[in-house]
């Protein structure tokens, strides 16, 4: 008996947007983005034989999306990146041995680690947000995340403005809850 | 007489401060909130959470799908569906 169950029904709803998150992190384009996760949950119906409920469903998704993004940076590569994979660096003898440090000092970008941690706390966001009930996550989302103004999801969701700011008052107490164990 | 009073009620309180999360408060509405917060220990501690929550997910770039690409995605794979389905 498998421990966790698979039922692609749910899946946009549940993980659409955790999935998002997570490619965009690694190919910074909406509409590519986009794309591979739509590629991720076709290829996930495909393959749901192969499902054996070792994983939870998101994680079993994640490990096809994963491959779908080295697909992606594999494709790009062969079609127009192998002019710039042979650049000489540098041909001078002067400034010999040191391409490395000259590529990878850049005082203006962000460091290693605040990406990563920028990514993990997108990702306990995301946990959290999972969490919340259906109402309070899709509200919570288009007004934090999406910043749409009041009346249009009030419009789209067919909500009264203080309805809104209830579902906002109790998304965010949970939110700030969930969030406070690991990283306020 | 009512629309002039400076001392407000938590659950008001609670209301603005949800608000200047967004933005969305007036500068009266945040001058209440701040007499309010004066003298209420609770509400000080939920602004306070209130704001870092706001904070964090600034700072977290966290970026989600929104309406009409979901549901983009929802049509092409519910098609999908149903050929498996069958």
């Amino acid at each position: 008996m498998p421990e966790h169950k698979i039922n692609p029904n749910k899946w946009i709803d549940l993980y659409s947007d955790y999935l998002f998150n997570y490619t965009i992190t690694r190919v910074s384009d909406r509409e590519i983005a986009q794309d591979l996760v739509q590629d991720t949950f076709l290829a996930g119906l495909k393959s749901m034989k192969n499902f054996k409920g070792e994983a939870s469903e998101r994680t079993w998704l994640i490990s096809i999306l994963k491959r779908k993004i080295i697909d992606y940076y594999r494709k790009i590569n062969s079609t127009k990146g192998k002019a710039e994979v042979r650049i000489n660096y540098s041909t001078d003898s002067e400034s010999e041995g040191d391409w490395l440090e000259e590529r990878v000092a850049d005082p203006f970008d962000k460091t290693a680690e605040d990406t990563l941690q920028n990514s993990e706390l997108g990702d306990a966001i995301h946990n959290c947000l999972g969490k919340l009930p259906q109402k309070q996550a899709d509200v919570f989302k288009m007004k934090t995340i999406l910043g749409y103004e009041t009346e249009v999801i009030c419009n789209e969701l067919n909500i009264t403005a203080s309805n809104l700011w209830v579902i906002i008052h109790r998304a965010r107490t949970a939110m700030a809850d969930c969030l406070k164990e690991n990283w306020f | 007489m009512s629309k002039f009073k400076i001392t407000i009620p938590c659950d008001e309180a609670n209301h603005v401060c949800d608000k200047t999360q967004y933005n969305n408060a007036t500068l009266w509405e945040k001058i209440k909130l701040n007499i309010h917060l004066i003298y209420c220990r609770a509400c000080r501690k939920y602004t306070a959470n209130n704001s870092k929550l706001t904070k964090a997910i600034k700072k977290s770039d966290v970026e989600c799908l929104d309406k009409t690409s979901k549901d983009l995605m929802k049509r092409d794979f519910e098609k999908a569906l149903k050929e498996v389905a069958n």
